[in-house]
């Protein structure tokens, strides 16, 4: 490093990206409806996404009762019951949580964080959440068509997806790809936003190394997903077309129930490629904003610099790279080469290494921190615990040969929730508790909040853990019963039962969490300004919430990364990232205030 | 690179600091738009790419037949590469100042692309009347559903398109509309180039 | 306080756990203890990555935890937390002690995964057909080979699609609702299809698996190491019916193993009598032809 002695930096007036043109909204329909503006749009895109959420919360109360109780919920047939796994899973993954940490977190902070007024493309913007809308529109009225949603796996493995043997093989199927192209579509608009965004429209003083990790992640989460989503795309249109118009890009010979169908030639395991090249990248579009977020709220709430800066860049664009070379581990046992089984073996178990430097990276945050058990904390420290869980089994089944017996049971099904579901969901809970101050300027309800905390965190970890042991058992995922065998024993239905009362309860918590938000908005204890004392610019806001435009009539300028927090020699124990050097209280020698 | 250099940066040190504080916002100096526009026609890429490669490895099985090719083609791609130079004389004519030959360049380039369009439904009127039927053959379907593609993404270009010339119409001079014509001509030389790849393609598989 | 103690409570329990579970890898029947193994080394080496973040998390929350307050960050702090934006050689030595421990886990896989792909020459060949929602099975009969299919010629006469002038296949005994029988101790490479949407032929005590794609043969081998009856499950979504997709499996010593061989007929019989019923005009002729119930075929 050169060693260049810190000149005092001239005060550089108000920074201006003369491109955005700051849309000032007219009317009422316009400031809450068809709002340009970032903020609106994030909590428009929040609140269809929880409510989409919810949807899919309560399929999973339903495959659970019959899972737990199969003599007693009768109305639930093996359609039914593989409908609800299907839309479950399909909810979850798409329409809630990369909807949640892109539309939503994305939208939210990514302007304010790196000190711009608004996105830089806000019509595009607003057109985003609105065809994410009607996507989530079409995908309930999939709900509502002669022969439900479709039944085939959130996977939707041809032949079977469009075959009559598979519920919803009719408009069901075709209303879901549908639905796809369209989120797709709207997400591109939104992620092309998020991408310039931090590109271009960072403040001065704003290098991309003093962006908090929260940047990072939605940003590197964005670039994948535009790459990655083409994939899903691609599939779509071809499995549209061979469900409408009886093409074979998918489909060879097939004779179903003794009928010899039209289709010849296709080849189902080139949509597994194709969907897995989207699926993959998938998991870390919404695993990076989670990591990102993880890492910020860690530190704020340990008064503490993030550990290793550096490396958790390089570790998320790092795993972000490498998530387009591991795809095939979901096809150990497809069918396909054998010979790749080496190849993706070795690189998925190369993705531990980087995944692995961030959580030691984040436990040695704590260490030597001054640690304030906060709501954000205890979400980030299970966080922590369940995406080790989760990230730890995801090690048996990327290594090609345990996963052989593992592969479609339930062992896989509580690796992934453990590691894309629980996980991320924990991180989305701490960071409401965290950055809710300052969307509303209010603060959630503490015993509620601790009430949610405690039941969410071992509720989860109790219904998945035993849930990975059912799998070593053998016993396989997707069935409506597991009925009569001779190798599973009576207390795998037990357990069952277990796990699916444990679920319900979990889930009512969500119930009380949801009512928190509620009241909370309108009776909440009015919060401080920047009550957790954060360094990053979306707290250094003139008013809380931020108004239209995010900062007064003069951006800020960045004089720091974003983790000054308990520098010696400085009286406070964090300096925001926008605060002159010579405002900066000392202790030693006093150097004037303003 | 200077991205992996800057990221390699050690941003809590004081030497770093003082770089860092000469930061002046953003990252490049082009206009956002043209950012945008070219990430844009990055994720359009892999799109095509894709598809093209799911297309490679559907060539591989049993049943594949080639694709036939009419004269048709030829003539549509040539009306294609039209279009483009005329948007291309547009993007000139509105560097230097002539509003009237940017209007001009404007009408041919839009007029060609959509004759390039209506061939290309021609095309496949002619294919089908010829007896070659898209579901029976993985090719041809895959002709159609990239010729369908590709016209999407015209048909998406002539709404941007359709914008300007208004602009044109409303009086808008040269230099308040180069920016929308230069960002059109960008994705027409775009869309011919990716086009005449898939032309190529089909040529030789 | 709690937090720490909840953190060192979930290390103890997962451990504990672990340990005392009723759930557990039904006992093997086959030569893949292999696979086995290299989940126990995986259960070693990772569950001590576990225990060991989890304890040191518990540990760091117990020390350097605020005591004066819970709710906010307010600066009231009994300590300050001390800044080292990173550590390149602690950083250097957890990549390094990582790329270790994955190593560990990825080689004795691959090498594994190399005996699994690679059938050895003295395996046997067996058909599974997997269509909705059933299994069918096929031997190569006296000579050791199977006929060639094609999906394009399944009809209620000749359900598994055999070519009819294919010398291969005429002594290729066809075996339909009945169970899968394998010899003890014979390799046995299972060639896998399907005839309409994937499947999977799952035999959980062989801990081997594959999916069954319409349109390719996959396969996969193992040697059947215990004799009994085990059950056959479909481990990939195939419809309504998935969960009802059962079969069994009968391993059995030599003597019974060719005793049940001698008593299936011949794909070549059964076409005789496919041929004979059809003079005696008979549209059902399918269902008089021995154990063979392909009404499910023809009522569909």
């Amino acid at each position: 490093m050169v060693d260049v002695t810190p000149e005092k930096v001239e005060y550089v007036g108000p920074a201006e990206v003369p491109e955005v043109d700051l849309y000032h909204a007219k009317t009422w329909w316009t400031k809450y409806v068809f709002s340009q503006d970032a903020k609106v749009i994030a909590i428009q895109y929040s609140g269809t996404a929880v409510a989409i959420g919810l949807v899919g919360l309560v399929l999973s109360w339903l495959m659970r009762l019959q899972l737990g109780f199969p003599e007693f919920f009768s109305f639930i047939s093996p359609d039914l019951y593989l409908q609800f796994v299907t839309m479950h899973g399909m909810i979850m993954v798409i329409y809630l949580l990369t909807a949640l940490f892109l539309g939503g977190f994305g939208n939210y902070l990514i302007p304010l964080m790196v000190g711009a007024r608004d996105m830089v493309f806000p019509f595009v913007n607003m057109v985003s959440y609105w065809v994410y809308l009607l996507a989530v529109l079409v995908l309930v009225s999939s709900f509502f068509v002669p022969g439900g949603p479709t039944g085939a796996g959130w996977t939707l493995y041809p032949p079977q997806a469009i075959l009559s043997g598979t519920p919803g093989s009719g408009a069901g199927i075709v209303l879901m790809l549908v639905s796809l192209a369209l989120f797709i579509i709207g997400f591109t608009m939104g992620g092309l936003n998020y991408v310039v965004t931090v590109l271009q429209a960072r403040t001065r003083g704003m290098t991309l190394m003093r962006l908090p990790l929260t940047v990072w992640g939605i940003f590197t989460a964005t670039v994948l997903a535009l790459l990655a989503f083409p994939a899903l795309f691609v599939s779509a249109i071809m499995m549209t077309l061979d469900s409408v118009l009886g093409t074979s890009f998918f489909m060879p010979a097939i004779v179903e129930f003794g009928e010899q169908l039209q289709y010849g030639g296709g080849s189902p395991v080139l949509f597994q490629h194709l969907f897995w090249f989207f699926g993959h990248p998938e998991v870390y579009i919404v695993a990076l904003p989670a990591f990102g977020i993880v890492s910020d709220l860690l530190s704020v709430h340990a008064r503490r610099n993030i550990f290793g800066y550096r490396m958790m860049v390089w570790a998320i664009v790092g795993i972000g790279a490498l998530s387009f070379v591991v795809w095939a581990h979901h096809m150990y046992v497809s069918g396909m080469n054998p010979y790749f089984g080496f190849f993706f073996a070795t690189t998925t178990l190369i993705i531990a290494v980087p995944t692995a430097l961030k959580v030691y990276n984040w436990t040695l945050t704590l260490w030597r921190g001054d640690i304030h058990l906060t709501l954000p904390m205890l979400f980030a420290i299970a966080f922590i615990i369940t995406f080790v869980n989760g990230g730890i089994t995801g090690l048996f089944l990327g290594n090609v040969v345990v996963d052989v017996p593992l592969s479609d049971t339930m062992f896989v099904v509580a690796h992934f929730h453990m590691v894309m579901g629980v996980a991320p969901i924990l991180v989305v809970f701490g960071a409401v508790y965290h950055w809710f101050p300052l969307m509303t300027g209010r603060m959630l309800n503490q015993a509620m909040g601790q009430f949610h905390f405690w039941v969410t965190f071992l509720g989860a970890y109790l219904i998945y853990f035993p849930m990975h042991y059912l799998g070593f058992v053998g016993v396989p995922r997707r069935y409506w019963e597991i009925g009569e065998t001779n190798f599973i024993p009576e207390s795998a239905e037990s357990l069952n039962a277990f796990i699916t009362v444990a679920a319900l309860v979990v889930g009512f918590a969500q119930v009380v969490f949801i009512y928190n938000i509620l009241t909370s908005i309108f009776k909440g204890k009015i919060s401080e300004r920047n009550p957790w004392k954060a360094t990053s610019l979306e707290w250094q806001t003139t008013t809380v919430p931020p108004g239209h435009g995010n900062f007064d009539d003069e951006l800020p300028v960045v004089y720091r990364w974003a983790y000054s927090y308990s520098v010696p020699g400085t009286v406070d124990d964090y300096t925001p990232q926008n605060v002159h050097p010579d405002d900066v209280v000392k202790i030693a020698a006093e150097q004037g205030g303003d | 690179m200077d991205f992996f250099r800057e990221i390699s940066s050690k941003p809590w040190l004081e030497s770093q600091v003082a770089i860092d504080d000469t930061h002046q916002g953003g990252a490049y100096t082009l206009p956002s738009v043209t950012i945008g526009l070219r990430i844009f026609l990055g994720v359009v890429t892999v799109l095509f790419s894709l598809t093209v490669v799911a297309y490679s490895d559907r060539m591989t099985l049993a049943d594949w037949r080639p694709v036939p090719e009419p004269t048709l083609m030829w003539l549509n791609i040539v009306v294609l590469f039209a279009s483009s130079v005329a948007m291309q004389w547009s993007v000139i004519s509105a560097r230097r100042g002539r509003t009237a030959n940017v209007e001009i360049g404007m009408l041919v380039g839009g007029a060609l692309a959509l004759a390039f369009l209506a061939g290309q439904l021609l095309m496949v009127r002619q294919m089908n009347a010829l007896g070659y039927f898209a579901p029976t053959n993985p090719a041809l379907a895959f002709l159609y559903m990239l010729s369908a593609m590709h016209g999407v993404h015209l048909l998406g270009g002539l709404v941007a398109w359709g914008r300007t010339v208004m602009r044109i119409w409303g009086g808008h001079e040269a230099h308040q509309v180069r920016m929308s014509v230069e960002l059109c001509a960008f994705y027409w030389h775009f869309l011919l180039v990716v086009w005449f790849l898939l032309f190529v393609w089909f040529s030789i598989t | 306080m709690w937090a720490a103690i909840a953190v060192f409570l979930v290390a103890l329990g997962s451990l504990v756990f672990h340990l005392i579970t009723p759930w557990w890898s039904t006992p093997i029947a086959s030569n893949w203890g292999s696979m086995d193994l290299t989940i126990d080394i995986t259960f070693w080496i990772t569950g001590v990555a576990y225990i060991v973040i989890l304890l040191f998390m518990a540990a760091c929350i117990y020390q350097y935890r605020n005591r004066a307050d819970k709710t906010t960050t307010s600066p009231q702090s009994n300590h300050k937390a001390s800044y080292d934006p990173e550590n390149k050689k602690l950083e250097l030595w957890l990549t390094v002690g990582t790329a270790v421990a994955v190593a560990g886990l990825l080689a004795p896989g691959l090498i594994v995964w190399n005996d699994y792909v690679t059938v050895p020459d003295d395996a046997v060949e067996v058909e599974v057909m997997g269509q909705q929602w059933q299994w069918g099975f096929r031997y190569p009969g006296a000579d050791g080979k199977l006929g060639t299919t094609d999906a394009r010629l399944i009809n209620a006469d000749n359900p598994f699609g055999l070519h009819l002038d294919d010398p291969n296949g005429q002594d290729d005994i066809l075996v339909e609702g009945d169970d899968l029988h394998l010899e003890l101790g014979q390799p046995v490479n299972m060639l896998l299809r399907s005839i309409d949407v994937l499947h999977d032929f799952y035999v959980p005590q062989f801990r081997a698996k594959m999916d069954m794609v319409p349109g390719l043969v996959t396969f996969y081998w193992m040697i059947p190491t215990r004799t009994g009856t085990f059950d056959i499950l479909c481990a990939e979504l195939c419809g309504s019916n998935h969960y009802a997709m059962r079969g069994l499996v009968v391993v059995e010593e030599k003597e019974a193993f060719n005793a049940w061989m001698a008593e299936q007929q011949t794909f070549a019989q059964l076409r005789a009598e496919v041929e004979k019923n059809a003079k005696h005009g008979s549209s059902l002729a399918l269902n008089a032809v021995g154990a063979v119930p392909v009404d499910s075929v023809v009522a569909r």
